[in-house]
């Protein structure tokens, strides 16, 4: 009996907060003409429905569950004052909202959408315009950054802030979102367990994606095009790398890929096209690069300070200016089954294999590493009968630093 | 029709003319005559132009012919050495002239007084030196201008060749147009020539008729007469 | 000119080596684009013969021209012409054929191969362009050696001497410059250093395609306006343009002061 009564209980709360879940509507000609007027009148769960219209309003703090929905791309102008919405509670849910002129300030980091400690909420079709931070998670879990699009106007770096933010937060989603002209397009700070699929960053000023202290990260089918520098995966663990492309990321210091301090990553099926450095790595350990391309990059892969036991097998290097820099006398890295488009050797006994090891290192790449001026003389005649000489009797490259089953053909 | 004043040439450090003067008037043939190396070609080759003085100047029918090269449209000149691109046919050489001279020619008349209707479609490289020199002439003859410019035309010609070439002179020379001839052939200077010009060490050491010459040396054959001034 | 240049492009094209130049060319783009498949290798294999190859058979082959053309030459100077106007067509007599033959041999199989739909269209234009300069530039040179230089054999030393200069001594002493003076900032002399060298330049022109972003992993700030920009295109078709026009003035002064 008391079972039962318990059952009908919640059955009739549970119908009861549904029932009486309402949705508040503000446009300029309604009774509720501000956002903010909507919240305060608003109970938890309830909608607030947004029509279409210009608010001039900033610092609006969501403390309760609610639903925020704009109609037709309503527009909010901060008119940079500072904050635009901070959500404060779980089970908040904002979209299609258009929200521009966020304040910058060089004391706090201003954002158009900030969430604090907060749990489940979505942020979806959101369109930022004229930001200084865009999406700001803070100490926040399972929550979804989904269709966003952000276009900032950032000109510097001292004082611009990130397109999506996410520090000390858990188990997020970022997908499909689209950043452009910010300072980092996404930025991770201690966050673990995030996804971050299929979105377009790009012209950012430092990295398209940034990736400090944060482990057990996936990143996959994403596009980093024309950023100061693609991605930068520094002091994390176990990040997935896969499938995303890196495109003409150019530069002094640019790359597609920056890879700091990071042990037991899996980077494959990726594409690295026209960056000046396609992957740098800089003491990275056990690391496996697979079926990734490299198509017309200044240097493929960089090798920087001491990395040990990673393996390259089976990418393809297409049309690079150099295949493979090296700084160290010594390699304990493998290099096998790779396609490399430099590759002169033949295959007598016609099993696919090249019959004579490849050696991705050049001297002309030590000596553009030593004196870069000599870049100049790339593709010369001379640099080739230098580079001829050094491949018949390695001098100043590794000995063992060589593709011993050099594909004849291109995988793929 | 010529005047050269005071005209300096040297190769290198060898001095060919020094202070050479002559005046040609119209309608005579010259003979230009001198031991080998005496300037003869030196000397055509700058009134062509072809050779540029170190000093001195050089005027054909009024003009002073330094970089110029309109002049030559009043020229005829028959080189010394017949050398032709060798893989034109001689027909192909002929049009080839006359498309760059774009004057009225007569080559057909030529041809025929030279017996070369067989050899309009050999190559010239095919051809036999005395053969070229047919070719040669019919290519200076074809065109009527007042001054005609000769270096050494006798070359390699048999007897028949060289008749038809002194007839043509002489018919040429009876329509008023001035000659200059170098030869070493001593009787075809004596046949043709009214005067002879004679280079010594680049300067004109005699200049006048045959018959003054003769004179001059008191010698009674021509020959003899040339060999007389040479040894002085 | 006009007349001149008339005659010695069509005694050029009767003469079998033309043909074996075409041919050559003809084989090469065959073999390199049906052999390999692959349009972009096919480049930059391109890229190589033709900032090595073209050079040195314009200067063979303009130095050869000269000599072998001599009696035709001797004939034009006592017809009523402008003696520049002889050298000025005979010289763009050779050019021209060798660019034609350039230009046909690698253009025919590129056409027939797709290239118009493809977009290495630029990268092959700019090739066919600089290999066009290097014939000009490298014919030019060979004239002016072969005029001041009454002995063949003196002249064709001279010729391919220049050729092993300009396409592997020069880089080189280039690169040893570049080494030894490494602490100095040497961007402008680098950069200065390609100038004086026409190889270098169509090099340079090429690389600006082709290897555009490991040039801008250089730090120099002039590197990065050379290369980054337009200017670094614009300014290597104009020393392209200078390196042409200067051999062909001097062919044409040094041709109104010489004897025959």
């Amino acid at each position: 009996m008391k079972r039962k009564h318990v059952l009908i209980y919640v059955i009739l709360l549970l119908l009861g907060t549904n029932m009486w879940a309402s949705t508040i509507t503000v446009c300029s000609t309604c009774s509720i003409k501000t956002i903010k007027e909507a919240i305060a009148q608003a109970a938890d769960f309830d909608t607030i429905l947004i029509k279409k219209g210009t608010y001039n309003e900033f610092n609006i703090r969501i403390d309760k569950p609610l639903t925020l929905i704009g109609e037709d791309q309503p527009i909010i102008d901060g008119e940079e004052q500072g904050e635009i919405i901070q959500i404060a509670a779980n089970n908040v849910t904002i979209d299609g909202l258009h929200i521009k002129n966020v304040g910058t300030s060089y004391t706090s980091d201003y954002a158009a959408i900030r969430v604090i400690r907060s749990e489940d909420f979505v942020i979806q079709n959101v369109k930022l315009e004229r930001l200084f931070f865009g999406i700001y998670l803070e100490r926040s879990k399972n929550g979804k950054v989904l269709n966003n699009t952000i276009i900032g106007d950032a000109k510097d770096e001292y004082n611009s802030g990130n397109g999506i933010q996410l520090w000390h937060s858990q188990h997020i989603m970022v997908a499909n979102n689209s950043v452009q002209q910010v300072r980092d397009g996404i930025y991770l700070e201690f966050s673990d367990f995030i996804t971050i699929e299929n979105n377009y960053s790009a012209n950012n000023l430092r990295y398209g994606l940034h990736f400090m202290f944060s482990n057990d990260d996936i990143y996959e089918g994403n596009t980093f095009e024309s950023n100061g520098a693609g991605v930068a995966v520094m002091f994390s663990k176990r990040i997935n790398m896969h499938g995303n492309t890196f495109k003409n990321n150019w530069g002094t210091a640019s790359f597609g890929l920056l890879l700091k301090e990071i042990n037991d990553a899996e980077i494959s099926g990726n594409t690295f096209e026209e960056n000046t450095v396609g992957i740098s790595i800089e003491g990275s350990n056990r690391i496996v690069y697979k079926n990734n391309d490299f198509i017309r990059n200044g240097w493929a892969i960089k090798v920087r300070g001491a990395c040990y036991t990673n393996t390259i097998t089976r990418n393809n290097f297409l049309f690079n200016s150099f295949d493979l820099a090296y700084n160290s006398n010594l390699n304990d890295n493998v290099f096998e089954e790779n396609y490399w488009s430099d590759y002169t050797g033949y295959d007598l006994d016609r099993n696919g294999i090249g019959d004579i090891p490849y050696r991705p290192v050049k001297l002309f790449s030590y000596i553009v590493n030593r004196t870069p001026e000599t870049i100049i003389l790339l593709r010369s005649l001379f640099m080739d009968i230098i580079d001829f000489s050094e491949k018949v009797s390695p001098v100043f490259t590794p000995d063992n630093l060589v593709d011993a089953k050099p594909l004849m053909k291109r995988i793929k | 029709m010529i005047q050269v004043e005071n005209l300096y040439k040297k190769f290198g450090k060898n001095p060919v003319l020094t202070g050479l003067n002559l005046s040609i008037h119209s309608g005579n043939i010259f003979a230009v005559l001198g031991p080998n190396g005496s300037g003869k070609t030196t000397l055509i080759k700058a009134v062509l132009g072809m050779v540029i003085p170190d000093k001195g100047s050089i005027s054909v029918m009024d003009t002073r012919i330094k970089n110029q090269w309109k002049y030559r449209q009043q020229i005829n000149y028959l080189p010394q050495i017949a050398n032709f691109p060798g893989n034109l046919r001689v027909k192909e050489l002929i049009e080839m002239i006359k498309d760059i001279r774009q004057m009225p020619s007569d080559e057909e008349q030529l041809i025929a007084r030279f017996g070369l209707e067989p050899f309009l479609d050999k190559k010239l490289s095919n051809l036999s030196g005395g053969t070229k020199q047919k070719v040669n002439i019919v290519l200076t003859f074809m065109f009527d201008c007042p001054l005609v410019i000769l270096d050494e035309p006798t070359n390699g010609l048999d007897p028949l060749a060289l008749i038809r070439l002194k007839e043509l002179i002489f018919e040429e020379k009876g329509k008023g147009k001035t000659f200059l001839i170098t030869s070493h052939i001593m009787q075809f200077v004596e046949e043709v020539s009214d005067e002879v010009v004679y280079l010594l060490e680049g300067k004109i050491y005699f200049k006048g008729s045959i018959s003054a010459l003769k004179t001059k040396t008191n010698q009674t054959n021509f020959e003899h007469a040339i060999a007389a001034i040479s040894t002085p | 000119m006009i007349k001149i240049l008339k005659y010695s492009f069509y005694d050029l094209m009767r003469s079998r080596w033309s043909y074996v130049y075409f041919l050559f060319y003809l084989l090469l783009g065959f073999v390199l684009l049906f052999l390999n498949n692959e349009l972009s290798k096919a480049v930059i294999t391109l890229m190589n013969v033709i900032i090595v190859l073209v050079p040195l058979i314009g200067t063979i082959f303009g130095v050869m021209y000269f000599y072998n053309s001599k009696e035709f030459t001797e004939l034009l100077l006592a017809q009523p012409i402008k003696r520049s106007s002889i050298f000025f067509g005979q010289y763009l007599g050779v050019a021209g054929s060798l660019t034609m033959s350039l230009v046909l041999g690698l253009g025919i199989p590129f056409a027939l191969y797709g290239l118009f739909e493809s977009n290495a269209i630029w990268d092959f234009s700019l090739l066919l362009i600089t290999g066009a300069f290097l014939t000009m530039i490298f014919t030019a040179l060979a004239f002016n050696i072969a005029l001041s230089n009454e002995n063949k054999i003196k002249g064709f030393g001279y010729a391919v001497l220049v050729w092993l200069f300009l396409a592997v001594i020069y880089d080189g002493l280039f690169l040893m410059s570049l080494i030894v003076f490494e602490k100095y900032p040497l961007d402008n002399f680098s950069l200065i250093a390609t100038m004086f060298n026409p190889i270098d330049l169509s090099r340079t022109l090429i690389l600006l395609k082709l290897d555009i972003s490991a040039l801008l992993g250089y730090t120099g700030a002039i590197f990065k306006q050379f290369f980054g920009t337009n200017l670094g295109l614009m300014i290597s078709i104009v020393m392209l343009t200078l390196w042409t026009v200067i051999p062909v003035w001097r062919l044409g002064y040094k041709s109104k002061r010489k004897d025959f």
